[in-house]
């Protein structure tokens, strides 16, 4: 953009990121000053900044298609959704922790500043319309999160983990660089829409942006952690406090739906030939490594882990088709597959307890003896992610599944439904183990606070509801891509 | 004279040696953060290349941003080296095998 006149920004269009930001500085600030040793202000401020955040995001943003800041911040409908469930899953992520972080010493108000940034970054991200909006908006996530992995400075695996992430989160922000200043040298220009009407008609400078392009497709696929790209996830999700395994598992994975989508899903359709194969390969690898290692785990934690490649692979399949209907699809599959692993992270903070982390396949034994309601919302979960009929997780898959027939790729889907059906082993394992064992010893024993069992209770449901009607929540996906 | 492509090469030299740098290192960790650092850079001189010929000034702003990202990844890259060290007493990349599987 080269005004010659300084046009003063419409500052009200991108309200949701500039009272994200005021009210963390805030909650930093409110913190420093309260004497509460439970840091009680940090966070119901914190919760009360989430839940403000969705208000202002719907009533602001849904149905404008608008830029600001000189095009480098887009606020549209695909905006919202992404920017309302990340909102939302942090709450969860929030709500579910408390009791776990007090057990272990953990209860700071860094945590709930640092996690604010973090979903700061995630909605910057989502509304970026500017390479340089996009590269910030993704290293302002990806700074908090390594920080929030290391956060339990005595724990060996989690400082481990903290250095894995970062090692390769840096190499995959590095990529991400060296794909956007190929891009730069080409078109000349770092706004996301004067790429791709230059993507449109390429001619002899079209081997420098495929080059470009590659190393994109390389940086968004680790920060997905899409197979083969994928060596930090397990150790991430294991060594990370479980708090901090939720947000990276949901509220980052919905972010890099919005990061594949303003960078290559619109940003660079008009090549739709040249990225539908890699992305294909993603999405094949991802199926089958997911599936097969998931099997022999032992750990939730872990398993969970290794079966989010097989969902990224589901997700992938959705943008293979590059269509409206495909987007949905991807869109509304990332959304509620978000929200049935929070939920699951929940259950395992919920019979965490101090000195113990709940974090293996055993210790779920026997829990509808000791909690029916649990058990049940259990049950629900994994059979929402093995895609029973009937439950949500079963139309994201059919929906993926349609739009990728449409396209052509037949033999893609049957694979995937092999790999389901795969799936189902080691999600219905889970489900055995809560209801038709025995507890050892003490057995599980659900902690945590009234408020904590309500929402998880309540989040449990939902995924039961949405299996039930989930037809606004397709409609509200499909709109942002009507 | 210096040609745009002459730039390209030594960026391309550099980032491949960053990479390099990440996967062959098996000893130190703190080469890990250098061979960050220097990806960064290579990326750096790219932009940097493509704003002098292009004549168009938002590859160099572009730039600043990323040097600032790069200093405060890297605080955060050494602070987690710090915490890893303190716990294990060893900053070898090779130790770095507590979980597996």
């Amino acid at each position: 953009m080269t005004n010659d006149a300084f046009e003063t920004p419409d500052l009200l269009l991108a309200l949701p990121e500039i009272w994200m930001l005021t009210m963390a500085c805030v909650v930093l600030v409110v913190d420093l000053f309260s004497n509460d040793r439970e840091h009680g202000p940090a966070y119901w401020l914190t919760q009360v900044t989430l839940v403000v955040g969705v208000v202002i995001t719907i009533t602001t943003q849904w149905g404008v298609d608008a830029t600001t800041f000189s095009g480098t911040y887009v606020a549209d409908s695909l905006g919202v959704i992404l920017k309302t469930a990340i909102l939302v899953l942090a709450f969860l992520g929030f709500a579910y922790s408390r009791d776990y972080l007090r057990d272990r010493g953990l209860l700071k108000g860094e945590f709930y500043m640092l996690g604010l940034f973090a979903v700061l970054g995630m909605m910057v991200t989502v509304s970026a319309g500017n390479l340089l909006s996009l590269y910030l908006g993704v290293e302002l996530m990806s700074l908090s999160l390594y920080a929030l992995v290391a956060f339990d400075r005595d724990s060996v695996r989690g400082s481990e983990a903290a250095m894995k992430y970062f090692v390769l989160g840096a190499l995959a922000s590095g990529m991400l660089l060296y794909g956007m200043s190929m891009l730069y040298g080409v078109t000349g220009s770092l706004d996301l829409g004067q790429i791709t009407a230059a993507a449109a008609e390429l001619d002899d400078r079209r081997f420098l942006f495929l080059f470009g392009l590659v190393f994109m497709m390389v940086g968004v696929a680790f920060k997905f952690g899409a197979v083969p790209f994928h060596m930090w996830v397990p150790d991430v999700y294991q060594g990370a406090p479980t708090p901090v395994t939720l947000v990276i598992a949901t509220a980052s994975k919905v972010a890099a739906v919005g990061l594949f989508f303003r960078l290559i899903g619109e940003g660079l359709l008009p090549l739709l030939e040249s990225w539908q194969h890699m992305v294909v390969l993603l999405a094949v690898l991802s199926l089958l490594v997911g599936n097969t290692i998931a099997l022999v785990q032992t750990n939730i934690k872990r398993m969970l882990a290794y079966s989010t490649f097989n969902h990224i692979g589901f997700i992938f399949m959705g943008f293979v088709a590059g269509t409206g209907e495909g987007y949905g699809a991807a869109v509304f599959y990332a959304v509620t597959y978000a929200f049935t692993v929070a939920a699951a992270f929940g259950v395992i903070m919920l019979l965490a307890r101090k000195g113990f982390e709940a974090d293996h396949i055993e210790d779920l034994k026997g829990l509808n003896e000791r909690s029916p309601l649990f058990a049940f919302v259990m049950l629900i979960l994994m059979v929402s992610l093995t895609g029973i009929p009937g439950t949500v997780g079963f139309y994201a898959k059919w929906m993926v599944l349609k739009s990728v027939v449409e396209a052509g790729f037949v033999w893609l889907a049957v694979l995937a439904v092999i790999g389901a059906v795969v799936g189902a082993f080691y999600y219905l394992r889970l489900v055995r183990y809560c209801y038709f064992d025995k507890p050892e010893g003490e057995g599980p024993q659900p902690s945590g606070s009234g408020g904590f069992r309500a929402v998880l209770a309540v989040n449990g449901l939902l995924i039961l509801g949405l299996g039930i009607f989930p037809g606004a929540l397709v409609a509200v996906c499909m709109a942002a891509f009507g | 004279m210096i040609e745009l492509s002459d730039y390209l090469v030594l960026g391309a030299i550099l980032f491949a040696l960053g990479m390099a740098g990440i996967f062959l290192n098996r000893k130190n960790a703190i080469v890990l953060l250098m061979s960050i650092e220097l990806i960064l850079l290579a990326v750096n001189f790219n932009f940097i290349a493509f704003s002098t010929f292009m004549g168009d000034l938002a590859g160099q702003v572009f730039v600043f941003f990323i040097l600032t990202v790069a200093a405060a990844e890297s605080a955060i890259g050494l602070a987690i080296l710090v915490v890893l060290f303190r716990n294990k007493q060893s900053i070898n990349v090779a130790d770095l095998d507590s979980m597996k599987g």
